[in-house]
C-alpha cells in the first residue's frame, strides 16, 4: 500500500513501475511481500477463511487440537483458528490506521516547520516537546479514560501521540534537505510551501520515513497490547492478537504453546514489513545518488 | 564553550516552562476524568455523604484555579504535598520508588545499550550479510513480543523450571547491592528484549550512511581494516543519531515500564502513578508526571550537548 | 467433616447459626446467659490437627493498591481487610461454622427492646500500645463511621444507629432508630475494627489495635508485615511469627511466586488454568462454597425494564448452568435472582428457574414484543470474567429473540459512572451477615444501593415488619415472602454464586475454611498455621 503511495507521485505507469521493482528486488525483500499479501489476502477474507464466528461459541472450553478446531478451543470455547483469523483484521487494521494517522499529522507538520521555520517551528517543536516529555503510556491511559476506549477513540489518540515521534523525526531530516541549494532555489523562484513540500521535500526524505514506519507499527501495537494488559483495549468479544496473548498468557507459566500463536503472527508481521522496508529505504537510498 | 553553556541555560529555561504547561495539562485531565478521590476510594460503597465529607475534608469542592495554584506555590516552596488517599507526604512515597526505578533503568540500559551498540556495529560490518539478516530478526522478533509475554517466558524457563532466579522482583532498601542486581536481572533482561532493537537498527543504519563518505573511503585506500574503520572513525561521527535514539529509550525505561512492574511484581514508579491515576489521587499524580517530564528533559538537553560537541557546526545554527 | 458440600451446606454453612439467631432474637428479655459458651477458648471449632507456633508466612493477594490506608473506614478489597482482621478486633466475629459469636464483646443483649443493645465488652484486653480496652473505645470507633461528617466506606452500614454511650468502662449501648433483631451482626464488618480512643477520637492510621498481630510496616501496593502479639489475648489463635501480606495484581506472578516457593498462599487463583495447577503436588487448592454473587441489575423504572414481563423474558432467556461451567470453570452453584443464598439463616429454598427461551418469548410477547434489543453494560472491573458472562449471556438469549448488546465499559469509575446509573449493569455482591441486612441495603425503597431501583410496597412494609418480629418461625416466613417478591418480581437477574478458590502450599495447616469473605473470613492470619 505504502508503495504505490510513492509511485503514484511519479509519471511512469504504475504497474510497469511496480514489475521492474519487484523483478530487482532481493529474495528477503520479496519474502516479506510475500508474506505482507498473505496477510493481506487473510485480512480481506477473513468471513470466508475463518470455518466459526469471531465470537460464537462452538465447543467446550479449552478442546485440543482436532479437525474440526485446528488449534483447539480457548477459555470460552470459542475457536482459535477462526479468532485469530479475525484478529488479523482487528489488529493490524487499528495498528496500520493509528501509525498511519501519526505519519499523516506528524509528517505534514514536520515538514511545515522546516520550511516554514520560524515561530511556526517554535510553536509546533515545543508543544511536541512537551507532549513527548509526558510518558506516553500514562498519557495514552489518561486520555482513553477521559474519551472511553472505543476503537475510533484507540485510533486518534494512538495516532496522535505517536505522531509527536514522527514529527520529531520528520523535522529533522527535513531540516537537512530545507537548506540545500535547490530548495533555496525553488524559494527565491516563488514556489509556495505545498509545491516545494511535494516537489522537493517530501521525495527526498522518503527513505528515512520509511525505516521508520515499521518500528512504529511496532511500538503502536505494543501500545496497544499493553493498554490491553492494563484494562483498556478493545471491545470484547473482538479479537485481537494482543488480547489474545494476554487472555492466554496464564497458559505459557505451564509451558503450553497456544498464547506463542498469536504472538508469532505479529512477529512474522513485524519481520515482513521491515524486510520490506528495508528493500525500499536501500533501493531509495541507492536511487539518490 | 560560552555558546555552549548559553544553549544549556536556554534550554533548561524552557524546560522548566515545559514542566509547568504540563503540570496544567495533567492537572486538567485529571481534573476531566469521571469520578474523584472520594468516589474511587468509596466505590460501591459510596454514599452522597460520604462522598461530600472526603471533598470537604481534602478541599476538592473548591474551584479547580484555586486548587490549582495552591499545588503550584507548594511547588515552588518545595512541598509536594501529601498524598489524597494516604495523608502521606508525596516525598516519602516517591524516594524508594524512585530509586528503585532508576536501579531497574540503570541495570537495564547496561545490559542493552552495549549489546545494541555492538549488535549494530556487527550488522554494520557484515551489512547484508547472513549475520546482518540473523541479527536483524531476532531484535524484530524482540519487540514484536508484549512485554509480559517476554517476561512470563523468562520466568517460566528461569525461575519455574531451572529454579535459578526468583519469579518476583521484590526489592526494598534493606537488600544489599548482590541481592538487588540479582532480582533486578530478569526484569531487566526483559527490557532489553524491548529497547534494544531500536537503538541497534539507528547504529547500524547510522554507520553504513557515514560508510559511503569521503574520508572513510580514504580510510579504506590507506588499508586500515573494517572493524578499525567503523570504531575509530565512524562510530564518532555517528553519535548524533545514535544518542539521540538512547535518549528515548532510557527515557522509556525510567517512565514506560508499567507492564514490567506488574509482571515480576517491582515497587517502581509506574504502578504508582497508574494507581494514583486510578484513584485520581492528584498530588501523588503531578509528582510523578513532573519527576518523569523532568527526566525526558534532562537526557534530552544530554542527547543535544553531546550532539553539539560531537558536531561543534551545530553549535552556531545559521 | 470438612468439606463444604452442597449437601450438608443448609445445615452448617449458615452466616448466623440457628442458635446464633436464637441469641440475638429471641433475646428480647430473655437469654443472654449463653454468652459464657462463647467464652475463651472456644472459638468455633478447634482445628482438627495439632497447629504448630512459629514461621513467616507470606500470603500473596490478589489486590492492594498504593493508596491503600490504614483507615477501617476505607478497607475496600482484600488485601486491607485481611490485614486489619490481623491487627485488630472486632465487637462479634463469624465463625467458620457461620455462628456470630462475641470477639472483644462478651456478651450482649437488647435492653429492653431490639431498638437498644447493650454489649458487654471483656475485661483484660489491652491494645497494642498498652491502652488497656474500655466501652469508650468502642463508642470512639462507631463514631468514626458516624456523623454528618463521616468519610467511612461503612456509613450506611451504622446509619441505623441514632446514638452510643457508655455504662460503666465496660458496657456500651446502642439506641437504634428502630427495632432491629439482626443488629449484632453488622459489628462483625470489617469496617467497624475497634481503635483505642484519645479523647474521645480514634487515630484510624496508627494501625494499633487488640488483634493478634503487631504492625511492623505497611508499604501500601507492595508489602504489609505484622509481627506476633506477645500478649495476645486469644489462645489456640495468631500460630505465625510473622505475617507478610504481599499485593501481586497479577495472577500469573501471583501463581508463579506460589509455584517457586516465594509465598505460602494465595488468593482468587486464576480458573482457567487451575486444572493445570491442580498437577503440582506441592500446592493444595481451596475451593470455598460462598454467597458471593453476581447479577445483572436492571432499572425497574427504565424503559422497558418497568414492565415486569420483560424481566421475567430476561430472567428465563439466560442459561445459568452454563454460565457456571464456562466462566466459573464449574466453581460456583446457581443463583436464583435473588440475593439470599444457602448459607443465610433465612434462605428461602425457591424452585430454580431454568433456561427456557419458549417461556422467555411468551413473556416477551405479554409484554408486547416480538423481538427485543437491549444495552447491557458490564466490565471486569465487576470480577473476572463478567465480560465473558455477558458474551455468553447474550448467545443464550439470542435464542428467545432477544438482542443483549454488550458494552463494555472502562473499568476505571465503573462503580461511579456505570452502576447505577445505566438502565442495565452487572454487578456483584459478598454475602451479608443477615437477609436483613442484604435487602436493607439494596431492595428496600430508601436503600443506597438501591441497584435496580425497586419500589416494592408489600416489600417494604415487610421489611420493617420482620426487624421487629421476633417470632423465629413468623420471620421467616416473612424472608421466604421477600425472596419469592424479589426472585419473581424484582429487577435482578442473577446467574450464579461464585466460589472462593485460593491455592497454598500443604506446608500449610487450617481447620475449615469459613465461606462469609475470602481468605477463610479475612482472617487467614488468625486462623492459619504451618504443619510441624
Amino acid at each position: 500500500m505504502m508503495m504505490t503511495k510513492t509511485h503514484s507521485s511519479e509519471k511512469v505507469p504504475l504497474w510497469r513501475k511496480v514489475l521492474s521493482g519487484l523483478a530487482e528486488a532481493p529474495p528477503t525483500g520479496l519474502l516479506g511481500l510475500v508474506v505482507l499479501f498473505t496477510y493481506l489476502f487473510v485480512i480481506v477474507f477473513a468471513p470466508w477463511l475463518a470455518p466459526f464466528g469471531e465470537a460464537t461459541i462452538v465447543a467446550d472450553a479449552f478442546a485440543p487440537w482436532s479437525a474440526e478446531h485446528l488449534l483447539g478451543t480457548d477459555s470460552l470455547g470459542r475457536d482459535i483458528y477462526s479468532r485469530l483469523i479475525y484478529a488479523a483484521r482487528n489488529t493490524v487494521g487499528i495498528t496500520l490506521m493509528a501509525t498511519l494517522l501519526a505519519f499523516v499529522i506528524g509528517g505534514a507538520l514536520g515538514m511545515v516547520a522546516a520550511v516554514v521555520g520560524g515561530w511556526v517551528d517554535q510553536v509546533l517543536s515545543r508543544l511536541v516537546d512537551m507532549l513527548m516529555a509526558i510518558p506516553l503510556l500514562i498519557f495514552a491511559l489518561l486520555l482513553l479514560m477521559i474519551f472511553g476506549s472505543s476503537v475510533t477513540a484507540l485510533i486518534l489518540i494512538l495516532g496522535c501521540l505517536e505522531a509527536t515521534r514522527v514529527f520529531r523525526l520528520t523535522r529533522a531530516v527535513a531540516m537537512n534537505v530545507a537548506v540545500m541549494d535547490y530548495v533555496e532555489a525553488a524559494r527565491l523562484r516563488g514556489e509556495k510551501m505545498l509545491w516545494i513540500i511535494r516537489r522537493e521535500i517530501l521525495p527526498n526524505i522518503l527513505s528515512p520515513l520509511f525505516a521508520e514506519f515499521g518500528l512504529r507499527f511496532c511500538f503502536i501495537f505494543l501500545l496497544v497490547s499493553s493498554l490491553s494488559f492494563l484494562g483498556l483495549g478493545l471491545q470484547p468479544p473482538t479479537a485481537d492478537w494482543g488480547a489474545m496473548v494476554r487472555e492466554n498468557a496464564m497458559l505459557i507459566t505451564f509451558g503450553r504453546v497456544t498464547p506463542l500463536l498469536p504472538a508469532a503472527a505479529i512477529a512474522i508481521l513485524t519481520i515482513a514489513v521491515n524486510l520490506v522496508v528495508d528493500w525500499f529505504t536501500h533501493k531509495a537510498s541507492g536511487l539518490s545518488k | 564553550m560560552n555558546q555552549l553553556l548559553m544553549t544549556v541555560a536556554k534550554r533548561l529555561g524552557l524546560g522548566l516552562f515545559t514542566l509547568l504547561i504540563i503540570s496544567m495539562v495533567i492537572f486538567l485531565a485529571v481534573e476531566m476524568l469521571p469520578g474523584d478521590i472520594a468516589t474511587e476510594i468509596l466505590g460501591q460503597m459510596a454514599t452522597p455523604e460520604a462522598v461530600a465529607a472526603i471533598r470537604q475534608e481534602l478541599g476538592l469542592d473548591q474551584p479547580i484555579v484555586s486548587r490549582y495554584f495552591d499545588w503550584l506555590s507548594g511547588l515552588l516552596t518545595g512541598d509536594l504535598g501529601q498524598s489524597l488517599a494516604t495523608g502521606q507526604p508525596v516525598l516519602e512515597l516517591l524516594d524508594d520508588r524512585l530509586i528503585n526505578t532508576l536501579y531497574l533503568a540503570g541495570t537495564a540500559a547496561l545490559i542493552s545499550v552495549p549489546l545494541a551498540l555492538g549488535l549494530g556495529v556487527i550488522a554494520a560490518l557484515y551489512r547484508n550479510t547472513l549475520v546482518d539478516r540473523a541479527v536483524s530478526m531476532f531484535t524484530l522478533s524482540a519487540i514484536s513480543m508484549p512485554e509480559f509475554f517476554i517476561a512470563y517466558v523468562l520466568i517460566l524457563f528461569i525461575s519455574v523450571q531451572l529454579g535459578w532466579i526468583p519469579s518476583m522482583s521484590k526489592v526494598d532498601a534493606d537488600q544489599s547491592l548482590l541481592e538487588r542486581l540479582q532480582l533486578t536481572i530478569l526484569p531487566a533482561i526483559t527490557l532489553t528484549f524491548v529497547t534494544c532493537a531500536h537503538m541497534m537498527r539507528m547504529t547500524r543504519a547510522a554507520i553504513i550512511n557515514l560508510l559511503s563518505s569521503p574520508y572513510i573511503e580514504m580510510a579504506y585506500l590507506k588499508g586500515l581494516g573494517p572493524w578499525r574503520i567503523i570504531v575509530h572513525h565512524t562510530l564518532p561521527n555517528a553519535w548524533a543519531p545514535i544518542v539521540n535514539v538512547i535518549v528515548m529509550n532510557l527515557a522509556y525505561l525510567i517512565t514506560g515500564v508499567v507492564v514490567v512492574e506488574v509482571v515480576f511484581v517491582y515497587p517502581g514508579l509506574g504502578q504508582l502513578m497508574v494507581d494514583s491515576v486510578a484513584k485520581r489521587d492528584l498530588p501523588v499524580v503531578q509528582a510523578a508526571s513532573m519527576i518523569f517530564a523532568a527526566t525526558y528533559i534532562l537526557l534530552n538537553l544530554i542527547a543535544d550537548v553531546v550532539s553539539i560537541v560531537s558536531n561543534p557546526r551545530l553549535l552556531h545554527p545559521k | 467433616m470438612t468439606d463444604s458440600k452442597h449437601l450438608d451446606q443448609h445445615a452448617r454453612n449458615g452466616m448466623l447459626s440457628r442458635r446464633g439467631f436464637m441469641k440475638s432474637a429471641a433475646a428480647l428479655g430473655i437469654v443472654s446467659a449463653t454468652a459464657g459458651a462463647f467464652a475463651l477458648p472456644a472459638f468455633g471449632s478447634t482445628p482438627s490437627p495439632s497447629p504448630k507456633r512459629g514461621g513467616h508466612f507470606r500470603l500473596g493477594l490478589s489486590r492492594g493498591s498504593t493508596t491503600d490506608s490504614l483507615d477501617p473506614a476505607r478497607f475496600s478489597d482484600v488485601f486491607m481487610q485481611s490485614v486489619g482482621f490481623a491487627i485488630y478486633n472486632y465487637l462479634t466475629e463469624v465463625t467458620p461454622e457461620g455462628e456470630l459469636i462475641g470477639e472483644l464483646a462478651e456478651s450482649w443483649e437488647p435492653a429492653p427492646d431490639a431498638a437498644r443493645w447493650a454489649f458487654k465488652l471483656r475485661k483484660g484486653i489491652t491494645f497494642h500500645n498498652g491502652k488497656p480496652l474500655e466501652a469508650a473505645d468502642v463508642v470512639a470507633t462507631f463514631n468514626h463511621h458516624r456523623g454528618e461528617k463521616s468519610q467511612s466506606a461503612a456509613k450506611g452500614i451504622v446509619d441505623p444507629i441514632e446514638s452510643i454511650e457508655t455504662d460503666g468502662t465496660h458496657t456500651v449501648i446502642f439506641n437504634l432508630k428502630a427495632a432491629n433483631a439482626d443488629f449484632p451482626a453488622i459489628t462483625s464488618d470489617y469496617h467497624m475494627a475497634i481503635m483505642p480512643a484519645t479523647d474521645g477520637k480514634v487515630d484510624p492510621n496508627a494501625g494499633i489495635g487488640t488483634g493478634g498481630y503487631i504492625l511492623e510496616k505497611l508499604e501500601p501496593g507492595v508489602e504489609a508485615v505484622v509481627t506476633r502479639n506477645p500478649d495476645y489475648w486469644k489462645s489456640g489463635r495468631a500460630w505465625f511469627d510473622k505475617v507478610s501480606f504481599l499485593a501481586i495484581t497479577d495472577a500469573a506472578a501471583r501463581t508463579n511466586a506460589l509455584r517457586t516457593g516465594q509465598i505460602d498462599a494465595m488468593d482468587r487463583v486464576d480458573l482457567k488454568t487451575v486444572n493445570l495447577l491442580k498437577m503440582d503436588p506441592n500446592l493444595s487448592i481451596n475451593n470455598v462454597d460462598s454467597d458471593q454473587i453476581y447479577y445483572f441489575a436492571m432499572d425497574t423504572q427504565a424503559k422497558p425494564f418497568n414492565d415486569n414481563n420483560v424481566r421475567l423474558a430476561l430472567k428465563h432467556a439466560i442459561d445459568r448452568q452454563d454460565i457456571v461451567d464456562r466462566v466459573l470453570k464449574g466453581y460456583g452453584r446457581l443463583a436464583n435472582d435473588q440475593p439470599i443464598g444457602a448459607s443465610y439463616l433465612n434462605y428461602a429454598d425457591l424452585p430454580q428457574r431454568q433456561y427456557d427461551p419458549d417461556k422467555a418469548r411468551h413473556y416477551l410477547k405479554k409484554a408486547g414484543y416480538n423481538s427485543l434489543s437491549v444495552d447491557l453494560s458490564t466490565s471486569d472491573a465487576v470480577f473476572t470474567g463478567a465480560v465473558d458472562a455477558a458474551v455468553i449471556y447474550r448467545e443464550h438469549a439470542a435464542k428467545a429473540g432477544i438482542d443483549i448488546n454488550v458494552k463494555r465499559e472502562p473499568a476505571d469509575g465503573y462503580w461511579e459512572n456505570v452502576w447505577m446509573k445505566r438502565p442495565w449493569s452487572m454487578s456483584y455482591s459478598s454475602p451479608r451477615g443477615t437477609a436483613d441486612w442484604f435487602f436493607s441495603q439494596f431492595f428496600a425503597e430508601d436503600a443506597n444501593w438501591n441497584d435496580t431501583n425497586w419500589q416494592n410496597e408489600r416489600f417494604n412494609t415487610l421489611l420493617k415488619a420482620a426487624r421487629a418480629e421476633l417470632d423465629a418461625g413468623k420471620r421467616q416466613e416473612m424472608y421466604a415472602e421477600m425472596q419469592a417478591l424479589v426472585h419473581n418480581q424484582g429487577g435482578w437477574v442473577a446467574p450464579a454464586f461464585s466460589a472462593y478458590v485460593s491455592a497454598a502450599t500443604k506446608a500449610v495447616g487450617h481447620g475449615k475454611i469459613a465461606t462469609n469473605r475470602d481468605m477463610d473470613g479475612n482472617r487467614i492470619a488468625e486462623r492459619w498455621w504451618f504443619e510441624g
